[in-house]
């Protein structure tokens, strides 16, 4: 009796999580892609459903011949959303190289650092995290509007004659995304470098490498595994983000996540969006893919 | 090999001046007694009092509390199971499924998740509203708590575990009693994660919610597209205030937990 329940218990473990996941997060994706096959109707849900798993086998199959491609048609011959795609990877890209660029002076500063204030140093980086993403990015409006404090600091300095337009531009969402997303570039970054043993750098000058030899021959691969867990975890979101180009970015910047937002909320076009959201999707299956591997060697440690 | 070089130091000082200094600012002018955001004009609690008045800013708050509570209770329960299957069972039928629905929920765009759910609700016919965002809240917040409970679990001493089992605790007595008190700061860390998550929430919660729920980050955006107000930075100066409180709160929590954790390894050594 004992020995049935514990074994009960230990499927419950695995079992209750599994189906919490295969209904609330895998299963959408599928009715995502089939509203993806359909097409727009005035109605609510404004849609037309592909298929009725009432009408069982037959009416499934009838279904399937009904599927239509439209939507992803749609999608290749409005030169827009090609656009947003392609605007959205160059976005990203450059603000997670630039997020790379920052982050890893604050990492390898810290993991130097005495290991009495290491904890400290940790939980700073860490607290920005916890307070809210939208009013981060808010905050920054403030600053960088034309009549705001970085344009009235820089005007008083006299390092400029007139304000610098950089609210509503790339360069805004550029600054949004490197702020809001630095911290998980520089936690991944750090736990490599922590975990580094420094002898070897030390043996690596004693053959005769220059400091910065040394950084670049031996510290810098052995920090690889963080630097790419900390650039899958900006890219990533960063690809689909709706917050920072919307508040921070102007009216001309396309972006993916903004433009499925859009075609959903203000043309309540949901068989456009879901194509849209699929496409997305296949495009960081990849990149997505790539980060699972490596967090789930890292979970063997 | 500690270089606690100019050059590091430099850069830690710059680097968490660009983390802070805006928030610094947001909350400095939610003290502004001038109507403008960036012009300084004394010191002001008024925009605080105008808060407080704002009824649909005070229902919205409720909403938002409600969800997070839920959610993060529920989220660190299945959270934390997850963790447990990831950790304490390597092999199973479907794990390599299972481990990506953990992870990918961490870096999934929030229009794919949130669109989805919708849909998802939409076609099984479940009201929109409150239910909804917290069902929705449940799901993505539980796999950051299970990976915050899962980094604790790896270097959990399983052998305390066998001795209780072997002095006749059943698998589940032996988890309440020995598995979770050692475990608890991770999971309480995962339950104040899922809530300022919730909290946060802007996207999920604008797709998957309904009439009647309206969340606090929804009320704070739609009056942010209409311009920057202080008394948008005052509600912002409170929230951080309450997470901040929250993580102070969770930190010596969690320290005093594992300093009496230590003190009592040490004890049981020297008996």
């Amino acid at each position: 009796m004992s020995k049935a329940l514990s074994a009960l218990s230990s499927r419950l473990v695995i079992i209750i999580p599994f189906v919490w996941l295969l209904i609330f997060f895998l299963a959408p994706f599928f009715i995502v892609f089939r509203i993806s096959l359909s097409t727009t109707a005035i109605a609510m849900p404004p849609y037309t459903p592909v298929f009725d798993l009432a009408d069982g086998i037959s009416g499934i199959l009838e279904g399937i011949r009904e599927f239509s491609f439209d939507n992803y048609v749609w999608l290749t011959q409005d030169a827009l959303y090609f656009n947003a795609y392609i605007s959205s990877l160059t976005i990203a890209a450059i603000s997670t190289f630039l997020t790379l660029l920052i982050a890893y002076p604050v990492a390898y500063g810290m993991a130097q650092a005495p290991r009495s204030i290491r904890p400290t140093l940790l939980m700073l980086v860490i607290l920005p995290f916890w307070t809210s993403f939208l009013i981060r990015v808010y905050a920054w409006i403030a600053i960088l509007k034309p009549e705001g404090l970085l344009n009235q600091l820089l005007l008083f300095l006299g390092v400029i004659d007139s304000p610098l337009v950089i609210l509503n531009t790339n360069t805004a969402i550029y600054i949004g995304i490197v702020y809001s997303y630095l911290p998980f570039m520089v936690l991944p970054i750090y736990s490599a470098l922590e975990k580094m043993d420094g002898s070897l750098v030390e043996a690596a000058q004693d053959l005769g490498c220059t400091p910065t030899t040394a950084f670049w021959k031996v510290t810098f691969p052995l920090s690889l595994p963080g630097v790419v867990a900390g650039c899958m975890l900006v890219f990533i979101p960063a690809v689909g983000e709706f917050v920072i180009p919307d508040l921070l970015g102007g009216s001309e910047t396309l972006m993916i996540g903004k433009t499925l937002w859009n075609e959903f909320n203000a043309n309540r076009d949901w068989p456009v969006s879901s194509a849209v959201a699929i496409i997305l999707l296949m495009i960081l299956v990849v990149p997505i893919m790539f980060f699972q591997n490596a967090q789930t060697k890292s979970e063997g440690r | 090999m500690t270089r606690w070089s100019r050059f590091n130091i430099a850069s830690i000082v710059v680097g968490f001046g660009f983390l802070y200094l805006p928030i610094v600012l947001l909350v400095i002018f939610s003290f502004n007694e001038s109507k403008l955001v960036t012009v300084w004009a004394g010191f002001s609690t008024k925009w605080y009092v105008s808060l407080f008045q704002n009824q649909a800013l005070i229902d919205a708050a409720w909403v938002t509390i409600r969800v997070a509570l839920l959610s993060a209770t529920l989220a660190t329960v299945l959270g934390t199971l997850a963790a447990l299957a990831l950790t304490r069972y390597r092999r199973f039928h479907g794990r390599v499924l299972f481990s990506g629905m953990v992870y990918a929920p961490l870096v999934m765009p929030e229009v794919i998740t949130g669109l989805s759910l919708l849909l998802l609700f939409v076609a099984i016919g479940l009201d929109r509203g409150f239910w909804t965002i917290t069902l929705a809240h449940i799901t993505f917040t539980m796999c950051f708590v299970a990976v915050v409970v899962q980094s604790r679990l790896v270097t959990f001493d399983r052998s305390i575990e066998e001795a209780a089992q072997d002095l006749g605790a059943t698998p589940v007595a032996t988890f309440f009693q020995v598995t979770l008190p050692v475990i608890a700061p991770a999971v309480f860390s995962g339950w104040v994660l899922a809530f300022t998550l919730s909290l946060d929430d802007l996207v999920i919660a604008s797709f998957t919610t309904g009439p009647g729920a309206t969340t606090l980050p929804m009320r704070i955006y739609s009056q942010v597209r209409l311009g920057v107000t202080p008394e948008i930075n005052a509600a912002c100066t409170i929230l951080i205030g309450v997470v901040a409180f929250g993580v102070l709160v969770a930190s010596i929590v969690t320290r005093t937990r594992e300093n009496q954790r230590e003190r009592d390894e040490r004890a049981a050594a020297a008996v």
